[in-house]
C-alpha cells in the first residue's frame, strides 16, 4: 500500500474510517521500496477519547516522510506512538499494528529500549540537556555503553560534523549548551539522536520554534540526512515539507480525533490531491 | 472623579514603593537595635571565651561550637533524608495520586506544627525511647524533624518544575532513570535543594522551644554528641528571661545568631553548588 485517501462519505456515518486505495506510485530513487514502518489502523486515545483513528500508512526506508496538518490532527500522538514514548503518557492507550523492520513493537518480546534506541526522536522545542555541549553528546554514548575517550570523542566529533555544528562550536565545548542558539540547540539535539546511531528519526515540528534562518539551516540538514536515516516529519510548515519530504500524509480532525486524509508522494500530495480536503488544505484555502 | 490614568499609576507605584520601604524598615529598624546594643561586647574575645556569671560576662565559645553540632546533625541527618524523599515524591508517585496527596498533606500540615510540639516529640521520642538523654544529637534529630518537611517540599518542586522536555528527550534516547535524575534533574534543582536547606537552618538555627526539651542547656563546651549544649537561641532566651542583668550580652549574642544564619545560608547555597552544581552548565 502506497498511497491512498479516505473515502470520507463512508466514513460520515459509521464514524469508521474506511480507505480507497490509490494506484501505486513508482518509488523515487533514492528510497529502498520496502517499508522500514509499516502502521495498521493505529488508533490511539487519551483516557478513552480517541486522538487518532485507524491510521495506515507505510514509511519508507531511507526517505523522508512528511506529516502535514492543522494543530490538534495527531502528528505528535502518531510520532510518539512510534517509539513508544505514548506508553509514558498516562490514560493514553494504542490500538492496531506498528511493524518496524517486519515486527510488532507493541510485541512482548519488543525490547521498548532497544526500539527507542533505534529510533530517534527532535522535539518541537530544542531540549539540550541543561549539561555542556560534549556532555550532552557523551551522556547518552556512555549510557550506551560507549567508554573509552577516544571513541567518545570521535562520536562527538563525527556527530557535530554531521549537523554542521563543528565549526562552530569546536572551541567551546565545554561552554552551556542552552548558551546555544536555538537554531544550534536544535542541531545539537540532532546531533544528540544520531550519535547513538539510530535507523529512524522521528521529528516534530524542529523548526517551529526557530526563527527563519535557523530554520532554513535545520531544514537543509534534514535533506542533507535523507538517504542516510528514515525520517519522519511533522510539520505546520507547507513549503518545507514540499521541500525536503519524499512522501507526505495528510491528517485532518474528524469527530475530534485525527484521521489520515491521503498519504502520497509528497509532489503528487502538493500537485495533484486526490481528496477535496487535500486540496483545500495545501492550496490553503483551509487549515 | 477618578483620577488621570497616569495619576492612578502614580499613586499605586507610590503606595508600593511605601509598603516596600516599610518591610525594610522594620528589618534594618531590627538589625540597627541590635547592632548598637550588642556591638559594644561584640569582639574576639567574646566568641572565644566560655560564659561567666551564668551568661553576664564571659562569652560564648561553647555555646557556638554546640549550635554548629547541632544544625550539623540536623541537616547531615535531614539533607539525604529529605532529598531521597522529595525524589520519591516527584519521580516515583504521580502528581495527582492518593500516595502523593496524602504525602504533601502531612507534609503540609508538619510545616505548620508549632515547635513546642516537636519539642515534646522529641524529648519524649529521642531523649526518652531512645534514650539519648538532654543531647546534642535528640537536638539535632529534633531539629531534622522539623527541617524536613520544608526541606522536601522545596526540592521536589524544584524536581517537578523540570521542562517535561528533558524527561521526554532522556526517554527518547533510552537513559535510565538514575542517569537522568543524577546528571539533569538533581543538578536543575541544585538551586531549590540550596533554598531548602537554608529555609531548614533557618527554622534549625532560630529554634528555641524545641531544644529546651532536646539538647538541653548546660552551657560547657560538650565533648561528645552525647553531651547535652546549649544552643545561641536558648542562650538568649535564658540570659533575658532568666539571668538579670544578662540583656547587653543577649543582644551580642543575637547579632552573632544572625551573623551565624547568614553564614550558615552561603554555606547550604556553596555546598549545593558543589554537589550538583558544577556539573551543571548554566546558559
Amino acid at each position: 500500500m502506497i498511497a491512498y485517501i479516505a473515502d470520507t462519505d463512508a466514513t460520515a456515518g459509521s464514524g469508521r474510517a474506511a480507505y480507497t486505495l490509490g494506484p501505486l506510485a513508482a518509488g523515487p530513487t533514492c528510497c529502498e521500496p520496502r517499508p522500514q514502518i509499516s502502521v495498521e489502523n493505529l488508533t490511539l486515545a487519551y483516557d478513552g477519547r480517541a486522538a487518532l483513528k485507524e491510521v495506515s500508512l507505510d514509511i519508507f526506508r531511507g526517505c523522508v516522510t512528511a506529516l502535514i496538518g492543522p494543530s490538534g490532527c495527531g502528528k505528535t500522538s502518531f510520532l510518539s506512538s512510534l517509539n513508544r514514548l505514548s506508553d509514558l503518557i498516562p490514560g493514553c492507550e494504542v490500538e492496531g499494528r506498528i511493524l518496524f523492520d517486519g515486527q510488532n513493537i507493541h510485541d512482548q518480546l519488543t525490547n521498548v529500549r532497544a526500539l527507542r534506541r533505534r529510533v530517534g526522536m527532535i522535539f518541537q522545542r530544542p531540549n539540550p540537556f541543561p549539561l555542556s555541549i560534549r556532555r550532552n553528546l557523551e551522556m547518552p554514548l556512555k549510557e550506551h555503553g560507549v567508554q573509552r575517550r577516544a571513541d567518545l570523542d570521535a562520536a562527538v566529533w563525527r556527530s557535530l560534523v554531521d549537523v554542521g555544528l563543528w565549526e562552530e562550536v569546536r572551541d567551546r565545548l565545554d561552554a552551556p549548551a542552552l548558551a546555544l542558539s536555538g537554531g544550534q540547540q536544535q542541531r545539537l539535539c540532532i546531533a544528540r539522536a544520531i550519535a547513538l546511531q539510530p535507523d529512524v528519526l522521528l521529528m516534530d515540528e524542529p523548526c517551529s520554534a526557530l526563527d527563519p534562518v535557523s530554520s532554513t539551516i535545520v531544514e537543509d540538514l534534514i535533506a542533507s540526512l535523507r538517504g542516510g536515516y528514515t525520517i519522519v516529519i511533522a510539520t505546520h510548515n507547507l513549503a518545507q515539507a514540499r521541500r525536503v519530504a519524499n512522501y507526505a500524509g495528510f491528517f485532518w480532525v474528524k469527530d475530534r480525533a485525527g484521521v489520515l486524509i491521503e498519504f502520497d508522494h509528497c509532489q503528487r500530495i502538493f500537485d495533484s490531491p486526490r481528496h477535496e480536503l487535500t486540496a483545500a488544505y495545501v492550496s490553503g484555502r483551509r487549515g | 472623579m477618578l483620577p488621570t490614568p497616569s495619576l492612578r499609576d502614580a499613586l499605586y507605584g507610590f503606595g508600593i514603593c511605601i509598603a516596600a520601604l516599610l518591610v525594610a524598615a522594620i528589618f534594618f529598624w531590627l538589625l540597627a537595635d541590635l547592632a548598637w546594643q550588642g556591638v559594644g561586647r561584640l569582639d574576639w574575645t567574646f566568641l572565644t571565651t566560655p560564659p561567666r556569671n551564668a551568661g553576664r560576662d564571659g562569652g560564648l565559645a561553647p555555646i557556638l561550637v554546640s549550635t554548629s553540632l547541632i544544625i550539623l546533625v540536623a541537616m547531615s541527618v535531614a539533607a539525604p533524608l529529605g532529598v531521597a524523599t522529595a525524589i520519591f515524591l516527584s519521580e516515583f508517585t504521580p502528581a495527582g495520586g492518593r500516595l502523593a496527596r496524602w504525602m504533601s498533606l502531612s507534609l503540609d500540615v508538619l510545616a505548620g506544627t508549632p515547635s513546642i510540639v516537636f519539642g515534646l516529640f522529641g524529648g519524649a521520642f529521642f531523649c526518652v525511647f531512645l534514650g539519648l538523654g538532654f543531647s546534642i544529637l535528640s537536638g539535632g534529630l529534633t531539629l531534622a524533624c522539623m527541617a524536613l518537611p520544608i526541606l522536601i517540599r522545596t526540592v521536589e518542586s524544584g524536581l517537578r518544575s523540570s521542562p517535561i522536555e528533558w524527561r521526554l528527550g532522556a526517554a527518547a534516547l533510552d537513559l535510565s532513570r538514575a542517569t537522568l535524575l543524577w546528571h539533569v534533574l538533581l543538578p536543575a534543582a541544585a538551586p531549590s535543594l540550596a533554598a531548602g536547606l537554608s529555609l531548614g537552618i533557618g527554622r534549625a538555627v532560630a529554634e528555641t522551644a524545641a531544644l529546651i526539651f532536646t539538647s538541653g542547656y548546660v552551657d560547657r563546651m560538650p565533648s561528645s554528641l552525647f553531651d547535652s549544649g546549649r544552643a545561641l537561641s536558648v542562650h538568649i532566651y535564658d540570659l533575658t528571661m532568666n539571668v538579670s542583668g544578662g540583656d547587653a550580652n543577649a543582644y551580642a549574642s543575637a547579632l552573632v545568631l544572625i551573623a551565624f544564619l547568614i553564614a550558615a545560608n552561603s554555606l547550604a547555597f556553596w555546598f549545593s553548588n558543589r554537589i550538583f552544581g558544577r556539573r551543571m552548565a548554566r546558559a
